[in-house]
């Protein structure tokens, strides 16, 4: 190795032990007059980690607040280990935090949490989103009637679906919300709509069939084939409320009609 | 020595979307969005620190609380994470995000720091320590240049707070400064407390340290509180925690920092334990009370007395 390779070569020494406390200090740094480094070496190695769990506290407060700080401390310093943040935007960190809560050992008595986590991960990104204008209603109005069925959406930058096989809404407002958390007596599937229309975040409980409707707008299906997605999945499903429901929400910014057939 | 640090936006013939507000001899804190409305409702005429990443989304009530601060203030832009002091080429990437904020906010001050905190592909989100060699001068220097280059004007580089030495530095961290300054025409950014931390931390004078200081440079000073640890033989480690009040002794080298170069933009650091505005309000009033103690130039300036 050539000395200047190896004098530039300090940051992969110094962060091999960083994320690992098994490991020894790295070699190449020591205190002041010969003093050792472990304690010094490990200053930085709290940094890290503690802060590290902060942000994902941060990012992920209802779901640290379903499982106390003990729980949540070591499931999210595993997760730390496992998937350090590769962006220094650490509100973009955590995107695999609800997948590893999902297979996280200690966490399968809790099945809803992941999806909670997921709620949580998307506000994130409604309030970091783009801002835009959302849709008014009076632009839908203007589309004639027989253009309907194939006009297109603009989803708005902020708007987002997930969908749980557990009341993950319920559960994510309760934990949210200030006061103090009752007990929950939603039991059936709840899909999330989260849209963030000016600076407030909003999440939603879609209706039935409401998640593949808006999940199809989303994906720039007309219209017309989002409501017959819908209808497939529920027979519940209600057009006029969900055409309102995600009006309200802010979740487009534009329509456009389809060509005339 | 300041002017361009502080006065950017004379640089420029695009139009201005706010007002260039001058830091000169003021004192001010880091902006913590809880405290907007008691900052808005009071007109405080301080200036105001953000870091910078936390304003790198694309819009939201992050960009909304800035823009609200900058329109009535002046604001400071403080890198956190560009890897200045690393080995591996800058994150064009973040520069371009770094660039985009300095053109949409017209900051009055923009710093980075003497530090680096991705290696690879991991953010390790720590200010992480670099050997002081002609090797390692050379390639910060680098650095700064292209991120001065980006920006379009020079930015602040802060010395840090370590906790550890290499031994196989060659340079002490005041030549090393100093040399960088030489190198890219980039100011410094003072950091008061790094300075008492470091120190502690590696048993030498702080006023030695200020006194070989590139006093000259600075456009900027830090303040913050720190925290008590001991190192493996059970003496004193600190820790630059931005976690409390700041201390009796920084507030003394800061006393004798500014007899000697008289005011310098000076901010009060607060970031995790969060008080109510009045505490945090109370610091800076702290530190604007010894800028204006020695505005008038007839203070004369303290030598360094020996430690």
């Amino acid at each position: 190795m050539k000395d200047s390779e190896r004098r530039l070569g300090y940051a992969a020494a110094f962060t091999a032990g960083l994320l690992d406390p098994a490991r020894p200090p790295p070699d190449m740094v020591s205190g002041p007059g010969g003093k050792a480094s472990v304690r010094r070496y490990a200053v930085y190695r709290n940094n890290v980690t503690v802060s590290l769990i902060d942000a994902l506290a941060a990012s992920f407060p209802a779901t640290r607040r379903i499982t106390g700080p003990d729980f949540f401390r070591a499931v999210a310093r595993s997760h730390i280990r496992e998937t350090p943040p590769t962006s220094p935007l650490l509100f973009e960190y955590g995107r695999d935090f609800p997948d590893f809560i999902e297979r996280y050992e200690y966490a399968q008595a809790m099945p809803w949490l992941a999806d909670v986590a997921r709620v949580e991960r998307a506000w994130l990104d409604a309030y970091h989103a783009a801002d835009a204008e959302p849709l008014a209603s009076a632009l839908l109005a203007s589309i004639p009637p027989e253009r309907l069925a194939d006009t297109v959406f603009m989803p708005h930058p902020a708007t987002f679906v997930v969908r749980s096989r557990y009341p993950a809404v319920t559960i994510f407002a309760a934990n949210r919300s200030g006061g103090p958390v009752g007990r929950i007596e939603a039991a059936g599937p709840e899909d999330a709509l989260v849209t963030r229309p000016g600076l407030d975040v909003f999440v939603r409980h879609l209706p039935p069939g409401g998640a593949v409707f808006v999940s199809h707008l989303i994906s720039a299906k007309p219209l017309g084939a989002a409501a017959a997605a819908a209808f497939a999945e529920s027979a519940e499903f209600d057009l006029s409320a969900n055409i309102a429901g995600m009006l309200n929400a802010g979740a487009f910014t534009a329509a456009q009609p389809g060509e005339r057939a | 020595m300041n002017e361009l640090a502080i006065h950017p936006a004379s640089r420029t013939s695009k139009p201005s979307r706010f007002p260039a507000y001058s830091v000169a001899g003021l004192a001010g804190t880091s902006f913590k969005h809880e405290h907007l409305q008691a900052i808005t409702a009071s007109g405080e005429n301080g200036f105001f620190e953000v870091h910078a990443e936390n304003y790198m989304g694309a819009g939201g009530p992050p960009h909304a609380a800035l823009a609200r601060i900058r329109r009535d203030h002046p604001v400071s832009l403080h890198g956190v994470c560009m890897s200045i002091g690393g080995p591996r080429p800058l994150d064009q990437a973040h520069l371009g995000r770094f660039k985009a904020l300095v053109d949409r906010y017209e900051p009055a001050l923009v710093s980075e720091h003497l530090a680096w905190s991705t290696h690879e592909t991991t953010y390790y989100n720590d200010l992480l320590p670099l050997p002081y060699t002609p090797a390692t001068v050379s390639r910060v220097a680098d650095h700064i240049e292209e991120m001065q280059e980006a920006i379009g004007r020079p930015i602040l580089l802060e010395n840090p707070s370590t906790y550890v030495l290499f031994p196989e530095s060659t340079m002490s961290e005041t030549d090393f400064i100093r040399e960088l300054v030489r190198l890219t025409g980039c100011g410094l950014l003072l950091d008061v407390n790094n300075v008492f931390v470091s120190a502690t931390n590696h048993g030498y004078c702080a006023r030695d340290y200020l006194a070989d200081f590139p006093l000259d440079h600075v456009g900027e000073i830090h303040l913050a509180g720190h925290a008590e640890q001991a190192d493996d033989e059970g003496d004193l480690l600190l820790i630059d925690s931005h976690d409390g009040p700041v201390a009796d002794a920084v507030w003394k080298l800061f006393d004798i920092v500014i007899g000697q170069c008289g005011p310098i933009p000076t901010l009060v650091e607060w970031d995790s334990d969060i008080p109510d505005w009045p505490v945090l309000k109370a610091e800076a009033a702290a530190a604007q009370k010894i800028l204006d103690r020695h505005a008038s130039g007839d203070m004369p300036g303290r030598p360094y007395a020996a430690c």
